[in-house]
């Protein structure tokens, strides 16, 4: 082994017994105190008290395993998976508290917690141990021996020191174990992330995340094609369906008059020409509602590029799409940019936008961007979380930057192939 | 005049078949898909096309495509296309070759006989004949911050928004029920204002009220 070798293995064990040392220490006094707060908390949720501190300890106990989490990948590269369940903002205290406790991996991270500060302590420790140990075995032969053999025996390990001839002996053991520690303190170190995995990890977790992003998503669009249907449903019955029975009527009305007033039926018709002209008109807006024809036409480019046109403020289109986009995921898109279009128009204050379209990587991305004044937020009740909610039933995504004075870009992203 | 039609669906076919021929007109052929419209217009020469922007056999574009392709192979062919909506998209592609003797009407616009016969013999003469909803989308995002669009009056604007769609102003004022004199004087301010160069020619003139418009020139 040549010392340049030498050197890296002796700072990857010296920094693996540093980091090992700091989580012992960070360990023992945050696992305990997180440990009997929890358990006080649980034990005054019948008082009251404890509905109000429970969110807040756990919240604590799952930073501490966020950043014990983090550090087995950052350090060791032992990604330990958790998937926590939403808890929805500004609900009462009841159900926050209820809600992470239904939570298993809130039970996983609080039956961490004894585990870490016993066994986590001294795995965490033992690397530490491991290389400072011979440092002090390396030190006995030079005269330590002294300071320690005053009130007998003393054992360094196996090895009975009592002279000059035993300390190097101790010496020479020191050795080895620094030799042993030199190439093993990494590897203790991962060993104790595993321990830290095999308590907190949930094994499903992507799994399990991805049943509930599933189930979420499914409801949305179930809920959103059923408002479409009820909506569509109105519109069809307060407007075209409507006018054809007035229409109806009135040419009725116009076939008994003909004779008898021959100047009223004829007012009678143009009433009824200007009926059938307007439910054209409704059924026209109905369908561009539910299909826009550019967009069957053309496609999703060219539908924006229609779109942008109808817009009150200039608007520049740049599509860059191989090929035609999914049917479903082409009325999405369109659908999505019209409603971010039309945001930026009404609410943005910009005087231009600029949207481009392109795919690349199996990916459609969209950004929208205006030179508004900014300030734009995904909330609940915005658009923008309607768009997201959308996007979400084919895995699209959605991201809002904007900074207060602009400019606004909405990048909307979503799996698809072309076709 | 002989007319080329192009419509996929049987009872509108027949019914603007009925009403052309009512008004004159000779059906040279009325076809139902885009290859025949194809055939049809290289085959029968005729004064003008009537064409369905949707057509079998891909029921996307394909009337207009083909009513394009052919106006690529014989510049200046009149086209009027007919739409259940109408896009500016669409619009500005037809007049994009500035040739003229082109149409795009909703196909509501049957419903008035005379305004639409009368459509029909303007394109064939190589004029135009636009959608007043194309036009009202124009003026309506023009007008948002064109100054020179906000400085005519109530009276001018109704004017260019009937020339814009490609009536003379013999057409205007019959429309308006003013004398052609106003009509002239209304047309010239507008010109003024807009900062066109006043054309004699109607045909000229509308092409380009339409660039001025669909140029977002602001």
């Amino acid at each position: 082994m040549n010392s340049e070798d030498m050197r890296g293995r002796a700072r990857r064990a010296l920094l693996a017994a540093v980091q090992g040392l700091m989580l012992a220490l960070i360990t023992m006094p945050f696992g305990m105190a997180f440990l009997v707060l929890t358990l006080l908390s649980l034990a005054f949720i019948p008082l009251g008290i404890g509905l109000l501190t429970t969110p807040l300890v756990l919240t604590g106990v799952r930073a501490l395993a966020d950043v014990r989490r983090r550090l087995a990948a950052e350090w060791c590269g032992v990604r330990i998976r958790a998937v926590y369940r939403q808890v929805p903002r500004g609900t009462n205290p009841w159900t926050r508290t209820f809600t992470m406790l239904g939570d298993p991996q809130t039970w996983r991270d609080v039956r961490w917690l004894p585990v870490d500060f016993t066994a986590g302590f001294v795995s965490a420790l033992l690397p530490a141990l491991l290389l400072f140990y011979p440092v002090e075995g390396l030190m006995l032969p030079f005269g330590l021996w002294r300071a320690y053999t005053g009130g007998g025996t003393y054992w360094y390990a196996f090895v009975p020191v009592t002279g000059e001839a035993t300390a190097v002996g101790a010496g020479l053991l020191a050795l080895v174990i620094l030799r042993v520690a030199l190439r093993f303190t990494p590897n203790l170190l991962t060993a104790h992330f595993r321990l830290v995995r095999a308590v907190l990890d949930n094994g499903e977790g992507e799994l399990v995340e991805r049943v509930r992003v599933l189930t979420e998503t499914r409801r949305d669009a179930v809920d959103t094609s059923a408002a479409e249907l009820r909506r569509i449903e109105r519109d069809l019955h307060d407007g075209a369906q409507a006018r054809l029975v007035a229409m109806g009527m009135d040419l009725g009305t116009v076939e008994m008059l003909l004779d008898k007033d021959p100047a009223q039926a004829r007012q009678l018709l143009a009433r009824a020409r200007r009926n059938s002209v307007d439910a054209l008109e409704e059924l026209r807006d109905l369908v561009r509602g539910i299909h826009p024809p550019v967009l069957a036409e053309r496609g999703l480019g060219d539908a924006v590029r229609a779109l942008a046109l109808r817009l009150p403020l200039p608007a520049e289109v740049a599509v860059e799409l191989p090929g035609r986009v999914d049917a479903p995921v082409e009325s999405a898109a369109y659908f999505a940019v019209g409603e971010v279009l039309t945001n930026a128009a009404k609410h943005a204050g910009a005087d231009r936008i600029w949207v481009d379209l392109h795919h690349t990587d199996g990916l459609l991305r969209i950004t929208v961007t205006d030179n508004g004044g900014g300030g734009a937020r995904v909330g609940a009740g915005s658009g923008l979380a309607g768009i997201e909610k959308r996007l979400g039933t084919f895995d699209g995504v959605l991201a809002v930057s904007s900074p207060a004075g602009g400019p606004t870009m909405v990048t909307m992203e979503i799996p698809c192939v072309l076709s | 005049m002989r007319v080329v039609l192009a419509e996929d669906l049987f009872l509108l076919r027949d019914g603007l078949v009925r009403l052309l021929e009512a008004y004159g007109f000779e059906i040279a052929a009325a076809v139902e898909s885009g290859p025949e419209l194809t055939r049809a217009l290289a085959e029968s020469k005729p004064d003008v096309a009537v064409v369905d922007v949707r057509l079998p056999p891909t029921h996307t574009d394909e009337g207009l495509q083909c009513a394009l392709a052919a106006r690529r192979a014989r510049p200046g062919l009149p086209v009027l296309v007919l739409s259940q909506h109408v896009e500016q998209l669409y619009a500005r592609e037809l007049l994009a070759d500035g040739d003229g003797g082109i149409g795009y009407l909703l196909k509501d616009r049957v419903f008035d006989a005379e305004q639409f016969v009368d459509a029909v013999r303007r394109v064939a003469a190589g004029g135009t004949a636009m959608d007043p909803q194309v036009i009202s989308q124009l003026l309506a995002r023009g007008s948002a911050d064109d100054r020179p669009l906000g400085r005519l009056t109530p009276r001018e604007r109704e004017v260019l928004e009937l020339m814009a769609q490609g009536r003379s102003n013999a057409g205007i004022a019959a429309q308006l029920v003013v004398t052609e004199r106003a009509v002239a004087k209304h047309t010239s301010n507008i010109f003024g204002k807009l900062g066109l160069e006043v054309s004699d020619d109607d045909n000229r003139r509308v092409l380009a009220v339409l660039a001025y418009l669909d140029s977002g020139h602001r």
